[in-house]
């Protein structure tokens, strides 16, 4: 285990960590629209949300990833595979987060909406200012949980080619015959990572301490 | 004869098959207070709760300032709802108080009460915080602006519900049992600010178990049992000997809760 080694499993780290995080994110943002959906009541947005949340979380992460990969092309988008990567990871975190954020926004009481209703914000400023805060703050440990869920599944992007830091620690693995302290130290990097993620989740729920219900 | 703050008339609402509220006619003169009193399920919460259009009833008309909340009704019994533009300016001359406080969590005091000047009036924030400011410290709570709600007692907190609400400075202000969600030694901090706001002339209709608050502060009381509103009167009328009596059976139940004067 050299020091080249450990720089190129670092390298190969910081994908792992930039797909996650824009999967994260862009997974989020779909999330909360697919959450609104589902607790909208109208059948027009239910429907097609518990489709979406249902198929995603129904179908292996390594499955949607291939069928997107290979889908893409087909339907005339060639993309490179970073973007087809990216795209499988956020849709499938956004089912989940989906989920989370449902109960989250069905857990907030009726009584903090009804306030909101008398000082006369109207539904979507309700949505926005009222409903969506707490919701979060509600589902944050879920977040954070998703977060490193994400992480850990990002491994699986190597199918479509992309040299994360699994994918990496395997062709240094073969090509070294050193597997054991390469996946050793490709292990303890995701720990790392993972613990900072977690690290920094207890920071912010404590800073939102003051805002628990 | 000045023109009623609030006109009820022949106010029905059900829930399914059960009837909550039966032809409820009650007028609610400007200026003055006004409580509901009556045995949990006689639908006090729920009358209270179709002034601030959070319920909306299945029958009958409720005017605000001789405005019609919600519905109209037409003299041959057809009933309208009324477009959404209007309902809200309707409601915007009401402010209302939960047993619950309702407090948003995720936010301090201050930005509870500014957040509708912020998001509904369009006020620049520090204007909105200026005024914010000026409710809170009416109800003696300045110095916990920047606190959250789950840093507060019940009674500041409930006393922030009530800055949020008169920052918008409504008309009328309405209160479901805001004291019911309290400790008792907390109940008068409420009800002083609440005494205050009697006396500076607001309106007030007042949801309440608290009967000595009742008695001493109210000009109209309004019994309901059932979901009928069997009187209503100044509090002298309705206390005096002899009374109705379903009211001295419920008086009993209350005599530890400071209606022990009126026995």
């Amino acid at each position: 285990m050299t020091l080249k080694l450990f720089t190129l499993l670092l390298q190969a780290a910081i994908s792992t960590v930039a797909i996650s995080l824009i999967s994260i994110a862009v997974g989020f943002a779909i999330a909360i629209l697919i959450s609104a959906a589902m607790i909208s009541k109208k059948p027009i947005y239910v429907f097609p949300a518990r489709l979406f949340v249902s198929f995603f979380r129904g179908v292996p992460l390594l499955v949607q990833l291939l069928l997107i990969y290979t889908l893409l092309p087909v339907i005339g988008l060639n993309v490179p595979s970073i973007v087809a990567a990216i795209v499988g990871m956020s849709l499938c975190t956004a089912a989940y987060q989906a989920e989370n954020l449902r109960g989250g926004f069905e857990s907030v009481p009726r009584g903090l909406i009804e306030a909101a209703e008398v000082t006369g914000l109207n539904p979507r400023q309700t949505f926005f200012r009222i409903r969506v805060p707490i919701a979060l703050r509600l589902t944050f440990p879920a977040l954070i949980n998703e977060a490193i869920m994400i992480l850990k599944s990002s491994s699986l992007v190597s199918v479509v080619g992309i040299i994360e830091l699994t994918k990496m620690a395997q062709d240094l693995a073969s090509s070294t015959y050193l597997p054991i302290p390469i996946f050793a130290t490709a292990g303890l990097i995701y720990l790392v990572i993972n613990s900072a993620v977690a690290l920094i989740g207890r920071f912010a729920e404590r800073s939102l301490g003051g805002a628990s219900t | 004869m000045s023109l009623p703050a609030i006109a009820i008339t022949k106010l029905v609402k059900r829930f399914g098959d059960s009837t909550v509220l039966q032809d409820i006619d009650l007028e609610i003169p400007e200026g003055k207070v006004s409580c509901l009193i009556g045995p949990s399920g006689s639908g006090k919460s729920t009358l209270l709760r179709c002034l601030a259009f959070l319920e909306e009833s299945t029958s009958g008309m409720i005017t605000i300032n001789g405005e019609a909340l919600g519905f109209f009704e037409t003299p041959n019994g057809k009933r309208e709802r009324l477009p959404d533009t209007q309902i809200r300016a309707v409601r915007a001359k009401t402010g209302m108080v939960f047993q619950q406080f309702n407090l948003w969590p995720h936010m301090t005091a201050l930005g509870n009460v500014s957040e509708a000047l912020k998001t509904v009036h369009k006020l620049p924030k520090r204007q909105a915080e200026e005024r914010a400011m000026a409710q809170l410290r009416k109800v003696g709570l300045e110095n916990r602006a920047n606190h959250y709600p789950s840093q507060l007692s019940g009674g500041q907190q409930q006393r922030v519900a009530i800055a949020r609400a008169l920052a918008l400075e409504p008309k009328i202000m309405l209160f479901d049992e805001p004291t019911s969600a309290l400790d008792p030694e907390l109940t008068g901090e409420v009800l002083n600010v609440m005494r205050d706001l009697a006396a500076e002339g607001m309106t007030m209709v007042v949801v309440t178990h608290e009967i000595g608050f009742a008695a001493t502060v109210a000009n109209q009381i309004s019994f309901l049992d059932h979901g009928r509103l069997l009187f209503s009167g100044p509090p002298s009328e309705i206390f005096a000997k002899p009374r109705h009596p379903r009211l001295d059976q419920f008086l009993d139940t209350y005599l530890d809760r400071g209606a022990s004067m009126l026995a």
